[in-house]
């Protein structure tokens, strides 16, 4: 059974706020609800199918009380900032089965106002492999130094490389009047900002802000009654990355598993894809995602990424809203990339529109590179 | 009065897979697993083979050897135990045994850590049950 092109994405809304100590988490989800049922003309009264993540453990089940809601199907898998990519297929999936109709997808977060030092806090959990990694102290962003260093010896790939990165999601950003960071940056500013965990930079990592969304998804059939362009769901594969027991390969991502299914059950290629939204959690993700997804070989991400090829107007227009970078993250940003991607493929982008865009691939990456991670892979196409 | 603590990082929590591990390094021993029906050898501890999910496993004594994979430097972290000892630096040891282990390097500057670089185990008495294999310049 394929699910290509038998749903849609309805309805979409990015909470235009990056600072909400004023709102309540919950609060945000509810406006980011109401802002993509608007956007696809449907109420919160016809959605039966309810996802989200980074709630409590059975926090979804509080979401759909708050929103008064009784969902036929219910998805909260947490596998990071990827989880809403991975909703959005699930949600395809679930529709294309026949266990629900309208699924919304939500998220919201106050971790910026609740100061949460997601990456630069120390790690306590009670996962196996944790016991054998938390008294070494890694961070986030450590995790993920430990790829971008393996990187670099192996294949030469240079800081200004990476640079290159954090430069071109502040340009896409400054056409971007949400965005949180909008003023131009250089390599030199990226590459002399202060190092957070050898060899990423201050300005190699992505910001912690407030902020939510919504995603509505439906049948092909319905969507096209309603009030915005549909955008297909063509493809989509999962996949996660660990320490494979001790001899994993640091410079992969699971996006080298999940990336050429998508594009295969989408019946497409990569030459095909008119815009990329690719998790940039840090500036090493976005080059480590491309290599592995397949859009260059592995070792010349950092090359790929150079005179301008991942910027508007670039053959590969990747982060079109400024990403994690510059726009906003606020503790995980999987529902942004498939919010972005349907404005793109919707023509709504203004100044920042990726000219004839009909095909856009979208991975999240949640977790780290260099420890374990999850990776989602969604085709969209108009 | 109680007194303060000495060692605030966190400490590995023993259970019935990884006990023989942590029991090892409370003797100065670092040991990975080999699996006695397929022959894989990894880390960490668990209770079976992750590759054909055996549980007749031998425990390895390791040389201790290693040369660094990958590392990094960390010069920001605000938990207890490391904001009080920064700059440390973080890596990956390819044991001679074969598989990779996290690990901190220490008596070592942080400007002289390479990748490739030879490095030997030490441990650090956490708690009397608890040691934590640590990795230096090979001597």
């Amino acid at each position: 059974m394929s699910i290509k092109g038998k749903t849609a994405v309805a309805g979409v809304y990015e909470h235009p706020l990056r600072w909400a100590p004023h709102k309540t988490q919950y609060q945000i989800m509810a406006e980011s609800a109401r802002g993509a049922l608007e956007d696809a003309g449907l109420s919160i009264k016809n959605v039966d199918g309810l996802f989200t993540s980074g709630v409590s453990g059975m926090g979804i089940v509080s979401l759909a009380e708050h929103l008064n809601l009784n969902p036929d199907f219910l998805d909260s898998n947490s596998i990071g900032g990827s989880s809403f990519v991975s909703h959005t297929a699930h949600a395809a999936a679930a529709i294309a089965a026949g266990y629900c109709n309208v699924a919304l997808i939500l998220y919201g977060s106050k971790w910026s106002s609740d100061r949460f030092a997601i990456g630069t806090g120390g790690a306590s959990g009670g996962d196996p492999s944790e016991q054998f990694e938390n008294c070494y102290g890694p961070t986030t962003v450590g995790d993920y130094a430990l790829t971008a260093q393996r990187h670099m010896y192996e294949f030469g790939t240079t800081s200004e490389q990476l640079a290159e990165i954090a430069v071109t999601m502040r340009k896409h950003a400054s056409m971007n009047p949400y965005a949180k960071f909008r003023d131009p940056i250089t390599v030199e500013d990226v590459i002399t900002s202060r190092v957070v965990s050898s060899p990423l930079h201050l300005l190699d990592c992505c910001m912690i802000s407030d902020g939510g969304g919504a995603v509505v998804v439906t049948s092909a059939e319905r969507a096209r009654d309603l009030k915005k362009k549909p955008v297909n769901i063509l493809g989509a594969a999962e996949a996660c990355y660990h320490t494979s027991a001790g001899v994993r390969d640091l410079t992969n991502a699971a996006a080298k598993q999940s990336g050429p299914k998508a594009l295969e059950r989408a019946g497409v290629t990569h030459k095909d894809v008119n815009m990329a939204m690719i998790y940039d959690s840090f500036t090493i993700t976005v080059l480590v995602t491309l290599e592995s997804l397949g859009f260059c070989k592995k070792g010349e991400g950092g090359s790929f990424v150079q005179n301008g090829r991942i910027g508007l107007g670039g053959a590969l227009p990747i982060n079109t809203d400024g990403g994690g970078l510059s726009s906003n993250h606020p503790g995980m940003r999987g529902i942004f990339l498939v919010i972005e991607a349907t404005k793109q493929l919707r023509g709504e982008c203004g100044e920042r529109q990726v000219k004839n865009c009909n095909l856009a691939m979208v991975h999240g990456t949640g977790g780290t590179l260099g420890l374990r991670h999850s990776g989602a892979s969604l085709v969209l196409g108009v | 009065m109680a007194e303060e603590k000495k060692y605030k990082k966190p400490i590995p929590r023993i259970d019935e897979e990884n006990r023989p591990f942590w029991e090892a390094c409370a003797r100065h021993e670092l040991y990975v697993q080999k699996c006695r029906s397929c022959g894989k050898v990894f880390f960490y501890a668990r209770a079976f083979c992750p590759d054909d999910l055996s549980p007749a496993l031998d425990w390895v004594k390791c040389s201790g050897k290693g040369k660094v994979y990958t590392f990094t430097v960390t010069q920001q972290n605000q938990s207890a135990g490391f904001r009080e000892n920064l700059p440390y630096i973080m890596a990956y040891i390819e044991l001679d045994e074969g598989v990779r282990m996290l690990t901190n390097i220490v008596e070592c500057k942080p400007e002289d850590v390479k990748i490739g670089m030879p490095v030997e185990v030490t441990f650090e008495d956490a708690t009397p049950e608890i040691s934590i294999p640590l990795f230096r310049p090979a001597r």
